[in-house]
């Protein structure tokens, strides 16, 4: 067996260090070592887009990290966006829009969209296909999820 | 769906990564984006007993422009060859096929060194490398060499490299001002690999075509060039009656694979569909007839 490795990784702004495995993957690390549930494991292959998370201001497949790789990372997931008592602008267009049925998609939709409205001005509803592109929603929900993502970008606009 | 045991080194600089990959004779990988080695990990297609991880070595992700060439360092992400206003400006034909690869997050992290490495015939980088006549600059233990795309690319999933070689950069020469280009692709969905795709330069000389190059993938092994097709159009005007002739020459010279995807006929149709489009649009280009 290979020698574990000892991590120091910034997750929604607390500091966690830990001592793993090389071939844990930075989804299971979250999940399991964490217990940060939010990220979603589906294809374990890059494929789903469900386990989406920022690392370092980019969006990755946390599937497709290796834990020892976040070594000094600071990571973001779907639970540093909000609350439930006190949702951020991007999750209350989801709750308004109906944007989630089942909800597993959820919050690879939601750190995908965080990174996508950092990097791309999303001004038609191409562009934000597009850009979901890349998220598989299972329940095929995705008219209101663009419809969220639209409704959001366009407040966005109104406001200086 | 979770990888076999493995050692893993964060090297930091480009030798250690070489001497590390040397002492594993052969049951070593080198860890760049990860964007297909990790599925395959995942899926234990892949069982190293070492996984090198070469993101820590500083210095080898940049995109420079050199008086004839632009370099592009080998962690260069894909994302950042898609914004580059280096590249926009001397390869514009390599920004348009940056739009068609993957999705963002893959983009975040996947680089150019990796997917030429890896050289899935499908994937956009090792064809756009091909086309453009890139040269590749590669590292070992022993030393370091350089190689062109075109003796490069072997088979499907597989290149020249030894077992014991990393990609370091990757100089593609420069477009020359003017000249017309074009990438045509069809996927089944947005950032998924492509049925096929067909990438095309052209120049002209007193009117007629000149330096003609036309890019195919998805339709072989690897990715390929339609050297009887470039002889056709060249020195010629581009016309209908020579389309039809440059594209029933490309279908002619591939031999595509049927798959879960789409049918070798279907791939061969749709690759000469492409052909004409792109010929048709990098031609209007280069004449002025299109921005």
């Amino acid at each position: 067996m290979s020698a574990g490795k000892t991590i120091r990784v910034t997750v929604n702004s607390v500091i966690y260090e830990r001592t793993v495995e090389p071939r844990l993957l930075l989804s299971d690390f979250l999940r399991q070592e964490l217990a940060l549930t939010g990220t979603h494991v589906g294809c374990e292959h890059g494929v789903c887009g469900a386990c989406t998370i920022i690392v370092n201001g980019d969006s990755v497949r946390a599937c497709l990290m290796l834990a020892v790789q976040a070594d000094g990372a600071t990571v973001e997931t779907v639970e540093g966006l909000g609350s439930i008592h006190k949702l951020n602008p991007l999750q209350k267009a989801f709750q308004e829009q109906h944007a989630l049925q089942c909800g597993f998609c959820t919050p690879g939709m939601l750190m995908t969209v965080t990174d996508l409205l950092r990097k791309y001005p999303l001004a038609t509803d191409e562009d934000i296909r597009e850009g979901l592109s890349g998220n598989l929603c299972r329940c095929t929900g995705y008219e209101h999820i663009v419809r969220a993502v639209r409704t959001l970008v366009r407040q966005t606009e109104g406001t200086p | 769906m979770k990888p076999a045991a493995f050692d893993y080194l964060a090297a930091d600089s480009l030798d250690a990564a070489a001497a590390a990959l040397s002492r594993a004779g052969g049951d070593g990988k080198v860890l760049a984006g990860g964007q297909s080695l990790m599925p395959m990990l995942n899926f234990r297609l892949v069982r190293p007993s070492i996984l090198i991880d070469i993101n820590r070595i500083p210095g080898l992700a940049y995109i420079e422009a050199t008086d004839n060439a632009v370099r592009v360092g080998a962690l260069t992400r894909h994302h950042a060859i898609e914004t580059s206003p280096v590249v926009k400006a001397h390869l514009p034909v390599l920004t348009a096929a940056m739009q068609h690869v993957a999705h963002l997050a893959i983009r975040n992290r996947g680089t150019i060194g990796g997917s030429l490495s890896h050289a899935d015939p499908a994937a956009e980088l090792p064809m756009m490398a091909l086309l453009l006549d890139a040269r590749i600059a590669i590292q070992s233990y022993g030393g370091r060499r350089t190689e062109q795309a075109r003796d490069f690319f072997v088979g499907s999933l597989a290149t020249s490299l030894g077992e014991d070689e990393i990609v370091t950069d990757v100089e593609f020469p420069r477009l020359a001002p003017g000249t017309g280009w074009a990438f045509e692709e069809v996927a089944r969905r947005s950032g998924d690999f492509a049925l096929a795709a067909v990438g095309v330069t052209i120049s002209v000389r007193d009117g007629k075509a000149d330096q003609v190059r036309i890019g195919m993938m998805g339709v072989g092994e690897t990715p390929l060039r339609a050297p009887q097709a470039e002889a056709l159009l060249s020195g010629r005007t581009v016309d209908g009656a020579l389309l039809d002739e440059a594209v029933a020459s490309v279908r002619s010279v591939v031999e595509p694979n049927s798959d879960l995807h789409a049918s070798g006929e279907y791939r061969r149709h749709l690759v000469g569909v492409l052909a004409r489009r792109a010929i048709e649009t990098a031609w209007r280009r280069a004449i002025g007839d299109l921005q």
